[in-house]
């Protein structure tokens, strides 16, 4: 007989894996990517390459100088990283944007926290954070779908300024400016489907999330009390790409369902006073690096309830 | 807690579970170990060379908590000493070596008729003399379990015929073979615990035996026990103790407390089988029925085999081939067995199975970073967050992962099993409950 193996109970796995996880969310967001394509044109298809392969390499140079093993870079983490930030910038940009993004977003948003896991904040919203304030220009300099008369735009529906009126149907098929993968709501819904349907997410944050934004704008909207125009506020920015798949980015979010809940509401409310009374037009970036912040402190207070947790 | 977490892993039942119970062939050799129960080890009373019966009492319970042990075979006593043991390694053991002849103590060759003039207390002193402790795996002794306590009336008396873990069909294949016996069982416990109630709990994937207890309803009918069957979605860890009561009852027994603390005694009904036999036949817990099982579906068996046989024999009984590719030998079931280095160990009172794995059943061996993606989290049973005391226990930081409640969990392995990350939470949790208590 050969030599037993003796290892710890239990003797079967699920077969889900963290690096099955990953690379489930990337297949997740490639109907987003193929509509910001489409609509924006062959050139965003740079941005999108650029940024992921500034994340792939950054993340292998780390891996090396950490004595970290290699093949890690693999488990899928940096290539969503990358997309993700991809989707969240212009579709046309200098090409070095994207790759600074990346390199801000693995490093100081990831590896210095100590890699996978352990980071606090979305890595892809620090990249984006970072390249907001720096280079506000270029960050704001939206296009308009290819098959509009001007290409170059100068405000998305959000902005204050924006003059164009967008029909729900505008805003739900991405016939609009905006960052690259934020803009086609079908076809992120399509995915975040995707993501429900293989239980990697749950609806708890992007409920929760949706709903306290659309309750606010609509309550205090710019129309008046009770009078705010909330579906169009839903569909508008980036809210629909941050709550399915940003917010419930598993390590920079709540453990427990509780926790998902409130955190979902503060990512909300921040988004709206952001967007009812800030300077920015957007505020989803901010606010879920805001929660992101504020997540240890949510554990804390939304620990599960044990079995058994009754007076003797 | 609203509802309890249950995962669903495959239940591989139907390996074995067509499978009759067939007679294992008596050992050359028994290796009864004095520590199989919950409790102090029990005392010898044999000398080497002494020669015993099958059944014959060799070794006392001491204590409260502890049980008698009997030969599981007659010839003659050939040592006292450390051997294989198959959960902690080794301790002391009564060796007997077989005159083949399997001689009987005390059996009676059939049941008594009329067991209705017997007093709770008579039908305890059976129970204990015959050294029945729980057979669904924790070995708990039984006569402990149903001594009432003045101070807590016990309302409902729960069977535990969920046999959750997968493989194991043990306890399946005795809900269709011996129904009548289990309720003659369950009259006994409930005359001595004084309920009512009684609640068999099978799960769904059990569908015959749930049909087979059924049928067997009637030999209590008007006698005012009310007892009844009741199909239970298929799920893990469904036959722990207290996540069976909740999902019967929908109560929770008090953390760190006892099912007798709400009123609830609960027995595996293998164990029911066993108190049976101690009363009606007079006979001690040397046998148990296993399931054998794992990859090679030709060598899958439900067995009655002695308590003391060796694995070795037991696999040699089924037919397994040494040639074959064993990747890994289990005792127990998949999510809480314990693997096997020495074939030389015996089968125990609380063996429910023998799993043999091929190399298709190797686990991956790399353990990645927790992403926090709280799957452990959903499928805790006993509502704990077992992550956080993970994280805590690899940092040794003790005492923030002994502030997650670790003494709550039932180490039943849903967590490591979910867990895409490969961590062994279960094993970090039993090293918390370990560091903790020695502070």
């Amino acid at each position: 007989m050969n030599k037993l193996t003796v290892s710890p109970s239990p003797h079967i796995k699920s077969s889900q894996t963290t690096k099955k996880i990953m690379w489930t969310v990337v297949i997740s967001l490639i109907p987003a990517g193929i509509a910001g394509v489409y609509i924006f044109g062959i050139s965003s298809l740079n941005v999108i390459a650029l940024s992921i392969l500034s994340c792939i390499f950054t993340e292998a140079l780390f891996l090396k100088f950490r004595n970290k093993n290699p093949k890690a870079v693999l488990d899928g983490s940096a290539i969503l990283t990358g997309l993700l930030l991809a989707y969240n910038l212009p579709p046309h940009t200098p090409f070095w944007i994207p790759i600074v993004g990346g390199m801000v977003g693995i490093v100081l948003g990831k590896q210095i926290f100590g890699g996978l896991g352990q980071n606090i904040f979305n890595p892809a919203l620090v990249g984006r954070a970072f390249l907001q304030i720096s280079w506000p220009i270029y960050m704001t300099a939206w296009k308009n779908p290819r098959w509009w008369p001007d290409a170059i735009s100068g405000a998305t529906p959000l902005a204050k300024e924006a003059s164009t009126h967008f029909s729900y149907m505008d805003l739900f098929l991405g016939n609009r400016p905006g960052s690259l993968g934020e803009i086609c709501v079908i076809a992120l819904l399509i995915g975040a489907l995707f993501l429900l349907v293989t239980k990697i997410i749950s609806l708890h944050i992007p409920l929760s999330y949706i709903g306290t934004v659309g309750i606010i704008t609509w309550v205090f909207g710019k129309d008046g009390f009770f009078k705010g125009d909330f579906i169009f506020n839903i569909l508008a920015g980036g809210i629909i790409l941050g709550a399915f798949f940003m917010a419930t980015d598993y390590v920079t979010s709540p453990l427990t369902k509780k926790g998902k809940i409130v955190f979902g509401i503060g990512c909300g409310i921040l988004t709206a006073i952001i967007r009812l009374r800030g300077s920015y037009p957007e505020g989803v970036c901010y606010s879920i690096l805001f929660m992101n912040a504020a997540v240890p402190i949510i554990d804390r207070f939304t620990k599960t309830k044990k079995y058994g947790l009754i007076k003797k | 807690m609203a509802a309890i977490n249950f995962i669903h892993p495959p239940d591989f039942k139907d390996i074995a579970k067509n499978k009759k119970i067939e007679i294992s062939p008596l050992p050359k050799k028994a290796i009864l170990l004095l520590s199989q129960h919950t409790g102090a080890p029990s005392e010898p009373i044999v000398n080497v060379g002494d020669s015993v019966k099958t059944g014959s009492l060799i070794a006392q319970a001491k204590g409260f908590i502890s049980a008698n042990l009997h030969s599981s075979i007659s010839g003659k006593v050939i040592a006292i000493e450390e051997s294989p043991n198959p959960i902690i390694g080794s301790s002391k053991a009564i060796i007997i070596e077989s005159d083949v002849l399997d001689v009987k103590a005390t059996v009676e060759s059939t049941p008594a008729k009329d067991i209705s003039s017997l007093s709770s207390e008579e039908i305890l002193n059976l129970i204990k003399a015959a050294g029945v402790v729980g057979l669904g795996g924790a070995a708990f002794p039984s006569v402990v379990k149903l001594t009432s306590i003045p101070s807590k009336k016990i309302r409902t008396l729960i069977i535990n015929g969920a046999e959750c873990e997968p493989f194991l069909t043990c306890d399946h294949r005795l809900m269709l073979e011996k129904p009548k016996e289990i309720i003659l069982g369950i009259r006994l416990i409930a005359k001595v615990l004084g309920v009512e109630d009684v609640i068999i709990g099978i799960e769904e994937n059990k569908i015959d035996a749930i049909e087979s207890m059924n049928s067997a309803l009637f030999m209590v009918k008007g006698e005012g026990l009310r007892v009844k069957v009741a199909s239970l979605r298929t799920q893990y860890p469904q036959g722990g103790e207290k996540q069976l009561i909740k999902t019967l009852l929908d109560k929770e027994v008090p953390s760190g407390g006892l099912p007798l603390d709400i009123g609830v005694v609960v027995n595996n009904v293998q164990t029911v089988f066993a108190i049976y036999e101690a009363v009606y036949l007079k006979k001690p817990l040397y046998e148990r029925v296993i399931t054998v099982s794992g990859s090679f579906p030709n060598v899958a068996k439900n067995i009655l085999v002695r308590i003391g046989t060796p694995i070795k024999d037991v696999l040699d009984y089924c037919g397994l081939s040494p040639k074959l590719d064993i990747h890994k030998i289990i005792m127990g079931g998949p999510m809480t067995g314990v693997a096997q280095s020495n074939l030389d160990a015996p089968i125990i009172k609380g063996t429910s199975g023998i799993l043999v794995f091929d190399k298709k059943f190797k686990l991956k061996e790399d353990e990645l970073d927790c992403i926090r993606c709280s799957r452990c989290i959903e499928a805790c049973p006993a509502g704990l967050m077992p992550c956080m005391i993970g994280l805590a226990a690899k940092k040794e930081k003790f005492n923030i992962a002994g502030s997650y409640e670790p003494f709550d969990c039932i180490e039943c392995g849903s967590c490591s099993f979910v867990c895409p990350s490969n961590i062994p939470l279960v094993q970090l949790i039993k090293l918390t409950k370990l560091k903790v208590k020695r502070q």
